[in-house]
């Protein structure tokens, strides 16, 4: 495979591998940074790579393990710091007020814990099969659901919490 | 589509029990100007989801990367280092008797001098670094005056 047969294979999948990193690194350069090295990685494995299904969920696998890794190094934390800052308690009451306003959902998926976080991209940004989530994550299907069960209905009572406060 | 339906489907949802197309159907209602005033809760969340599809990146990505070549560079030095000590200690064994010695006292008491005078040198390189800490002294005598 040449180098622009691969990047045209993977087109679609580059930008799955961004959003799965910036949900995990918060910051767009950050991502931007994991999605190159992810590249790189995949394609000098390009000997291995065969049917396009499976260099998705390879390199999804990558990603996650490779976002996690940043996370874990001091630096990332750093940045995961600064960006988690973005709502501070001064504008909090003017959000409460908009209800609509999404960056509350944001916040509260930033708030998940890393498996929870990544199964709500892949479940409900990509809107990936059971079968493929549980391969990617290199969980049982069983095991997915019951994660993103929780995480769904984390992120509902937190919204509940925000509309009744919104109310009262 | 009905509420109550919305609402059985809500329920499977956050059971994790939905399949893709109902999860669809639950974006597509949500999207909708009619979405029933005790589910408005959920619009955003819905809404949400749907915009973050969209994010993508405009960054041009490329497969080369420069730490090939560094590795190269490196690998290269390895071999030349091994070829440089596999010559010297071929020799070595030949002429052991020249290894540092002096006949005159006076040159190998000179040259010893001139081995200190070089770690000395050195050492003191090292130890300006250490003048910094002075500085912190100074400050925490500013503060925690003794």
């Amino acid at each position: 495979m040449s180098s622009k047969e691969f990047l045209e294979l993977i087109l679609p999948i580059k930008q799955k591998i961004f959003r799965l990193s910036k949900r995990l690194l918060t910051s767009t350069e950050e991502a931007e940074d994991a999605t190159q090295e992810i590249l790189i990685k995949a394609w000098n494995k390009n000997t291995k790579l065969k049917s396009y299904n499976s260099i998705e969920a390879m390199m999804m696998t990558m990603t996650k393990n490779y976002c996690l890794d940043r996370l874990k190094s001091k630096q990332a934390s750093n940045l995961r710091i600064v960006h988690t800052n973005y709502t501070n308690r001064e504008n909090l009451e003017k959000q409460t007020e908009d209800r609509d306003n999404l960056s509350w959902v944001e916040k509260i998926v930033s708030e998940l814990p890393e498996a929870q976080k990544m199964i709500i991209q892949l479940r409900e940004i990509e809107e990936l099969e059971f079968e493929e989530i549980a391969q990617i994550m290199q969980m049982s299907e069983t095991n997915v659901r019951v994660t993103l069960s929780r995480a769904r209905k984390t992120i509902k009572e937190k919204m509940s919490k925000i509309s009744n406060y919104g109310i009262a | 589509m009905e509420l109550h339906n919305i609402n059985e489907l809500l329920d499977k949802y956050f059971d994790g029990k939905t399949t893709l197309a109902e999860e669809k159907q639950l974006k597509a209602y949500f999207s909708s100007d009619d979405v029933a005033p005790e589910l408005a809760q959920f619009k955003p969340l819905f809404g949400y989801y749907t915009i973050e599809q969209k994010s993508e990146t405009q960054k041009i990505f490329k497969l080369n990367k420069k730490s090939n070549k560094q590795w190269l560079w490196a690998a290269a030095t390895v071999v030349i280092m091994i070829g440089i000590g596999l010559t010297v200690l071929q020799k070595n064994p030949n002429q052991p008797e020249q290894l540092g010695t002096f006949d005159n006292p006076e040159i190998a008491y000179q040259e010893a001098q001139k081995a200190f005078q070089l770690i000395a040198e050195n050492l003191n390189k090292g130890k300006q670094n250490i003048k910094y800490l002075e500085e912190f002294e100074n400050s925490k005598n500013r503060i925690f005056q003794p």
